[in-house]
């Protein structure tokens, strides 16, 4: 019953944010803000874990591949695949859901339990679409611009691994980087990103919205906009996987 | 004028407001007063909408606003300024964004006029010089200026304010009050402010409504107040040794 009703609620609220807007130009000035804090912001923890991860996935590929009969080049091949298909999507959006999730939830909950949402609705204005709908339109945005950046940052982490250590010819790596590429990978990649900014803003921004009492409820509905964001996206991506990939 | 009919408010089945009625009159610093818990601001919140109400009507002039759809309640929303109990001033705006907000928002006016209209809010508090400061770099007291400069942005009809003295020392508190009553008798505004704080009802209280477990049980000028035989009201308001001692 309980689970019903945070459903209705939560759908309740999406059709308070996809309400007409009041002034679109407000909208965009806040969508340009929600960009640079929900994105560019993001930058620095993608990368420096998109290029750690690259290195390691090309030294534990290098490391189960050591048979003489496969071609070494196959490293290349695993390590982009894995990045362009699971790390630079789903594992980067469970970052993300940690970063930005609880970042939404906690100023959204803040507002709550300060009144600043009070004082929106008392203005006339409609605070959920006013707060929510910007942050999910700049994280649709740019979070596919994220997972592309950790692709090719990932990639490169796995070719300086090569360059700096003697595991596995630099030329081996481009050889297999490129071996049988299919760029729908990336397309796959982006559209799985694209429903996770969803899932990860709206979900946040529920457990914010409804936050109650002070500090520790804030808190609170803190960590449970990253678990539940984090489960929502790993379900979502058995699904589109399924859906996209068979 | 706002009035309220015959209002009941409960939270699961414990009533919080029993069947109040009061007409809180246009040009008047209206008061509402009580104990923490009586049921001040859940009335408060259930006049401008922030909680909706089991039975009963509230009148803003001759609209029922208890009966009004989203879009009509959002109409009369304009119309109403708040000033809350914590300022709720938006942090991550300046004093100047959160003034304009309401002006964004609402008005087609350019960005000099918005800026003119903005100022002239501000001085009306006596606050200048502070438009690209933060709240937290604000005291209390500017805090509580900012959000009545933000509360009359928009020349509201109705002023609520929500225990506006909580937090300051009783001097910044007297300016505050004196600033309320001001505005309220300047635009010929319709104000209810909700207090425990009794130098609010001597200084301000041209009416004064006195909430009892959540029941309406007494209601005056602040003339009056001091010699009612109310014995629940008299608790309330020799409440302290000071007032005991002054009264006898």
């Amino acid at each position: 019953m309980k689970f019903l009703e945070h459903a209705g609620q939560y759908f309740v609220l999406l059709s308070k944010v996809f309400a007409k807007p009041e002034k679109y130009i407000l909208y965009y000035r806040q969508t340009i803000r929600e960009v640079e804090k929900l994105g560019i912001n993001s930058f620095g923890i993608v990368v420096i874990i998109s290029i750690f991860v690259g290195a390691v996935i090309t030294i534990q590929t290098n490391y189960n591949l050591e048979n003489p009969l496969l071609p070494r080049y196959l490293v290349g091949v695993t390590v982009r695949d894995s990045l362009l298909l699971e790390f630079s999507s789903t594992m980067v959006a469970l970052i993300l859901a940690g970063k930005v999730g609880s970042s939404i939830a906690s100023e959204i909950g803040t507002m709550r339990v300060s009144e600043q949402i009070d004082a929106l609705e008392i203005m006339g204005v409609n605070a959920a679409s006013y707060l929510i709908l910007p942050k999910i339109v700049a994280a649709m945005f740019f979070f596919p611009i994220l997972s592309l950046l950790s692709m090719f940052v990932g990639i490169f982490g796995g070719y300086l691994t090569c360059l700096l250590t003697d595991i596995l010819s630099p030329s081996d790596y481009i050889y297999g980087i490129q071996y049988i590429f299919y760029p729908h990978y990336i397309g796959y990649s982006v559209t799985k990103v694209v429903f996770y900014s969803f899932i990860i803003v709206t979900m946040s921004a529920y457990q914010g919205y409804y936050a109650q009492g002070g500090a520790l409820e804030v808190g609170r509905s803190s960590t449970k906009a990253v678990v539940y964001s984090s489960i929502l996206v790993l379900l979502a991506n058995l699904i589109l996987t399924k859906l996209i990939l068979s | 004028m706002i009035e309220v009919k015959n209002l009941t408010k409960k939270f699961d089945d414990k009533i919080v407001l029993d069947d109040v009625s009061v007409i809180f009159e246009q040009g008047k610093t209206n008061l509402i007063i009580g104990q923490s818990g009586s049921g001040k601001t859940v009335l408060l919140k259930s006049i401008v909408g922030l909680h909706s109400v089991d039975q009963g009507e509230i009148w803003y002039g001759n609209r029922q606003y208890n009966a009004l759809n989203f879009k009509q309640k959002k109409e009369i929303r304009k119309e109403i300024g708040m000033l809350f109990q914590g300022a709720a001033l938006f942090d991550s705006s300046t004093v100047e964004e959160n003034v304009m907000l309401p002006l964004d928002m609402f008005t087609d006016l350019n960005f000099s006029d918005k800026l003119d209209r903005v100022n002239f809010c501000l001085e009306r508090v006596n606050l200048t010089n502070v438009n690209s400061l933060y709240p937290s770099e604000l005291s209390g007291g500017m805090k509580k200026r900012v959000a009545i400069a933000r509360a009359i942005a928009l020349n509201p009809k109705f002023l609520f304010c929500d225990e506006p003295n909580s937090g300051l020392d009783p001097q910044t508190g007297i300016v505050i009050d004196n600033l309320i009553k001001n505005i309220t008798e300047e635009f010929n505004i319709t104000t209810i402010v909700n207090t425990h704080d009794m130098n609010s009802v001597m200084e301000i209280g041209d009416k004064v409504v006195f909430i009892y477990e959540g029941k309406k049980i007494w209601e005056g000028s602040n003339n009056e107040i001091l010699s009612t035989d109310c014995k629940e009201l008299n608790d309330f308001v020799f409440a302290t040794n000071l007032a005991k001692k002054l009264r006898t």
